[in-house]
Parts: C-alpha cells; sequence; structure tokens
C-alpha cells in the first residue's frame, strides 16, 4: 500500500528542513557566546551565558509572571465555557441561537487579530464609560479578551471528541438505573476529559504567545513576555531571545512528544483489553 | 424537566461571546461613523441630547470617504488581498504533498511525521518569525553560507524585503494547511484511487480525477485558514517585510496606536470585515459539511 514516489518524499523532506532549520539555528545560537547573534565564536561557545541573563532580566521575568497569571486563568475560564459550547453544539440538535453560537465560536478561529483586538478595546472603553466597569484596562481586561478567542479552540476539540462518542455506553448506564447528572461524571466526563485536556493546553498557550490582541486590551502596566519580545526584537535581534526561544522549544517538545507517548500507550492497553 | 438544564449549559457561553465578540463589532461600526476629537476617547458621541432635550444623532461618513479616496487605504487593501493569496498557493503547493506523503505513510511513521508538524503549531509564531529574521541579516546565517561556499561577494538584502514577508507567512501557516488536509485525505478511500489505476490510469491520471477532486474539501477548508488571518496581518510585515510593506493590518495599528485615530481605525476593521466575511460563512459551511460527512 506505502508506495511513495521520489516526488512525495523529497517534498516531505523539504517541507520538514523548511519548518525545522529555522529552529535548529535559533537553538544553536543560543549557545553562542558572540553577541553578534549570528557569528559563531568558537574560543567561548558552546556556552550558558544567555540563560543566565535571560533569568537577570528583571523586565523579561515581570512580563513573563503576568504572561503565566493572563494565561492560567485564561486557560481555566476558557475551557469552562468551552466545554459548555462544544458539549451543546453536539448534544443538543435543535435550540434557539444555535447556528448564532456556531458562528461564534467558528469565527474566532479565522479572525485577523486586529480586528477582535480593536474590538474588544473600544468594547470595554465605552463599557468603562457608561458603566464605569471595568475601570481602565489590564490584566483583567486581557484575561477577558484572551477567554474569547481561547474558548473557541476549546470549543472545537471538545465538539469534535463528542461527535465520535459511543452514546450507547450512556445509555447502558441510563438503562441500570444511573441519575443523569451521575451518567455525566461517571461516563461522559472521563472519556471527554483528554479533550478537555487538550483544550486547556491549547487556550494556555494561545494567551502565553498572544501578541497582537494583548497590545490592544492591556494597560499601562501590564505588558506580557511577547509584548516585550516584540519591542526587543524591532530593535535587533538579541542573543537573550535565543535562549528564551530554546526554552520554549524545549518545554513543548517534552510536553507534546510525552503527551503522544501516553496516548499511543493507552490506545494500545484499551486494544489489547477489548481485543 | 431537560429544557432548563439544556438552556443553562448554552446560556453562559452564548452570552459571553455575545458580549465580547457580537457587540464589540457594532461599537466599532459606531465609533467609526464619529468623528475623531483630541479627548480621552478620542471620538465624539454619536448621540448628544441637545439643549432643548431633543435626541441629536450625527453620522459621520467621512471616515469611510477618507478610506476610498486616499491611495494609501486602497493600496494597502489591494496589496493585503494579493500577498495573502500568493501565501494561500505557495502553502497549499507545499502543504499538499506533505499532507499526502504523511496520509499514504504508515501507521508509526505516520505518528511521528505528525507529531513534528504540530510541536511548531504550539511553539510561538512570534520566536518562530524572529528565527528568520536571524537568518536573513545581511550578517546573518544564509549570507554567511553563501559568502563561505563563494556563491555571491557582497551579502544579498534579504530582511525587510516583500520576499522575506512571503517566507514568514508561508512558514508560520504551513501547519494550518497540512493539518486539514491530512485529516481530509486521511478519511478518504484508497480503493477508488485503486480502481482508477485498474482501470488503465496513469498515476498522476488517477491523482487529477480521483484524489484532487476528492480532497476539494480540504483544499478549500486550509485555505480559508490561510487566507482570512494572513489578509490582517500585522506581525511579520512588521518583523520581515520592513517599513514599506503596506498591508492593512498594519494601517490599523498604526491609526490607532500611532495617530490615535480610532474613527478611522474603526472603518478600516469594519471594510475589512465586510470583505472578509463571505470567507468566514464559506469556512463555516465547509466545517458543517465535513462534520456531516464524517459521521
Amino acid at each position: 500500500m506505502s508506495r511513495r514516489p521520489l516526488f512525495v518524499v523529497s517534498c516531505l523532506a523539504f517541507g520538514y528542513a523548511f519548518l525545522y532549520l529555522p529552529i535548529a539555528s535559533m537553538v544553536v545560537f543560543s549557545f553562542n557566546a558572540s553577541q553578534l547573534v549570528t557569528v559563531w565564536d568558537s574560543a567561548h561557545s558552546p556556552t550558558l551565558h544567555w540563560f543566565a541573563a535571560l533569568f537577570q532580566d528583571q523586565e523579561m521575568l515581570g512580563a513573563a509572571w503576568i504572561s503565566l497569571k493572563v494565561g492560567l486563568i485564561n486557560a481555566t475560564g476558557a475551557t469552562i465555557l468551552g466545554t459548555l459550547a462544544g458539549y451543546g453544539l453536539a448534544r443538543f440538535e435543535k435550540f434557539r441561537g444555535r447556528f448564532t453560537l456556531n458562528a461564534m465560536t467558528t469565527a474566532p478561529l479565522v479572525m485577523p487579530e486586529v480586528i477582535t483586538g480593536l474590538s474588544l478595546l473600544l468594547m470595554f472603553v465605552a463599557l468603562d464609560q457608561s458603566i464605569g466597569w471595568p475601570a481602565g484596562r489590564g490584566v483583567g481586561t486581557m484575561i477577558m479578551a484572551h477567554m474569547t478567542f481561547s474558548m473557541a479552540y476549546v470549543t472545537v476539540v471538545v465538539r469534535s471528541r463528542m461527535a465520535t462518542f459511543d452514546r450507547s455506553l450512556e445509555e447502558a448506564a441510563m438503562d441500570l438505573g444511573a441519575r443523569p447528572v451521575k451518567v455525566f461524571f461517571v461516563i461522559t466526563l472521563p472519556i471527554v476529559l483528554p479533550a478537555i485536556l487538550a483544550g486547556w493546553l491549547l487556550a494556555f498557550t494561545l494567551s502565553w504567545d498572544d501578541l497582537v490582541i494583548s497590545s490592544f486590551t492591556s494597560g499601562p502596566s501590564s505588558s506580557t513576555l511577547p509584548m516585550v519580545v516584540f519591542s526587543k526584537v524591532r530593535l535587533g535581534v538579541s542573543p537573550e531571545i535565543n535562549a528564551l526561544a530554546t526554552l520554549t522549544i524545549g518545554t513543548v517538545a517534552l510536553l507534546v512528544t510525552g503527551a503522544s507517548l501516553w496516548i499511543a500507550r493507552r490506545d494500545a492497553a484499551r486494544t489489547v483489553a477489548t481485543g | 424537566m431537560r429544557l432548563p438544564a439544556r438552556a443553562l449549559v448554552v446560556a453562559l457561553p452564548y452570552l459571553w461571546l455575545l458580549l465580547f465578540f457580537a457587540v464589540p463589532f457594532l461599537i466599532v461600526l459606531k465609533i467609526s461613523l464619529s468623528d475623531v476629537e483630541l479627548a480621552i476617547p478620542p471620538y465624539k458621541p454619536l448621540l448628544t441630547w441637545t439643549a432643548q432635550h431633543v435626541l441629536q444623532i450625527r453620522l459621520d461618513l467621512q471616515n469611510y470617504g477618507f478610506l476610498f479616496t486616499d491611495h494609501l487605504y486602497i493600496d494597502a487593501f489591494l496589496n493585503s488581498i494579493r500577498v495573502a493569496l500568493v501565501s494561500t498557493v505557495i502553502c497549499l503547493l507545499i502543504g499538499y504533498p506533505m499532507a499526502y506523503g504523511i496520509a499514504r505513510a504508515r501507521a508509526k511513521t505516520r505518528n511521528v511525521l505528525l507529531l513534528l508538524v504540530v510541536l511548531p503549531f504550539w511553539t510561538s509564531q512570534l520566536l518562530r518569525v524572529y528565527a528568520w529574521i536571524g537568518l536573513f541579516k545581511a550578517n546573518g546565517v544564509i549570507n554567511a553560507i553563501l559568502l563561505h561556499l563563494g556563491l555571491i561577494r557582497a551579502p544579498l538584502t534579504m530582511l525587510f524585503t516583500p520576499f522575506a514577508m512571503y517566507v514568514g507567512i508561508v512558514y508560520s501557516y504551513l501547519p494550518f494547511v497540512i493539518l486539514p488536509l491530512y485529516a481530509n485525505l486521511e478519511k478518504m478511500d484508497w480503493q477508488l484511487v485503486e480502481a482508477a489505476l485498474d482501470l488503465g490510469c496513469r498515476p498522476w491520471q488517477a491523482f487529477l480525477k480521483v484524489t484532487l477532486p476528492l480532497s476539494r474539501n480540504g483544499i478549500l477548508a486550509a485555505s480559508m485558514l490561510v487566507f482570512i488571518p494572513a489578509v490582517g496581518e500585522y506581525v511579520i510585515p512588521t518583523l520581515l517585510g520592513g517599513p514599506n510593506a503596506l498591508m492593512i493590518g498594519r494601517i490599523l495599528w498604526d491609526e490607532f496606536f500611532a495617530n490615535r485615530d480610532w474613527p478611522v481605525a474603526s472603518a478600516v476593521a469594519i471594510v475589512m470585515l465586510l470583505l472578509l466575511v463571505p470567507f468566514m460563512m464559506w469556512y463555516q459551511r465547509l466545517q458543517a459539511r465535513e462534520a456531516g460527512a464524517g459521521s
């Protein structure tokens, strides 16, 4: 079955080289001693100098702390809202507002960020003027803005998991006398849980990486990590940012690889158990 | 008593999105029709009570007239559409063979290949765009290699060119193309291709007549995922395209942050939205069709 023409194989090789060479170059140069980011100083490299500098940079650390706070609260809120929306859209065939809810959870996935950012900011300003809440802008407005776009991603993940769900399991539990609430917690939730966790991680990552929507909705003393990185990058390449990139990529690689190994093992165990 | 419980489940996300996603567009529309003013916030109210207690509404279409008479805005819109379109086509040309290769690979290889596509998707887009600055700079990696090999005598100017911007956009959006195309190709009935081959089609004929038409929905969905956000892209043109990269997302940003002209920034957003809404509706229809075909 796997007749793979040379053309397809070379496209794969080219594609992966394209995806990974820039990342690899950042990682390599994060260990470079030279201040000139792209000139390799072989006498003093490899070095962890830039990692140490990164952890002494108060501006970056402060911004990272704000990003972490926003990311954690956002991920939790977006997961609750997105799970409810995903569950409703997957389970309830017809309800008033289904069309609107469907549209409002699909559009944020493709909406240009400058539009979302501008409209949320104008809305916060208008609310502040008319009812006095939210007073000013800062971490709070940023969290509300992040929850709005990241809940759409959670909805998609949870909804697609619900679509491939074997409903006879729930029906069996009901037949055996379990109440709907018990069915939800004993049957439905454990099956959908991996999707909910994936949605939480996705919401956190989206928030942690967001620059444009944060720039519109943040206040004077609430710069996030991407905002600080962006202002540094606009002034030129900085070796500290290479170090930050290496840390980010390392963490993501560990988590994503670990998660997929866990899923593969679980699936294998399940196949053994059922087949 | 199922109805109230159901209503409670969807009411919370529904109201949230209504308040934070739908209503804000009405406010943008309102502000796009008001006058700029040196105040905080920098626009005049649309509705005012006159001295005679009469509600007065002042609609100002001047901001829109401005957009359609000043060449800067028209050029930026046209350029954004062109850049988004070309990037979408390049993404498909690179992404389709990759998705095809992944879908036809053996199960174990396939998981590794998919993981390698997903990994950059989880990593900060800002940092991945930044990586290209280090590669494209005058004293950057690519120039250093080319000079070392003796292929060029003087460093090439790559950073702050349209070329760098296209590379950045294609690079950032490539995973968004591969994943939906893969999902579509993976579901495909390959026996149809085999039947075509048995009936005497050459491999490329079978591809053009069977595989490509069957993956039409995947191609369209992938295109929308690149085209729509790329039209309003701000970060990549700013970091890689340089000061001359005329993109509408940057115009909106500058009108808002640099000129503090909120009404014109709002008018730009409304025009961009009107342009993109048909594509978004199309994307939503495609998603619904795919979901229907899947179950």
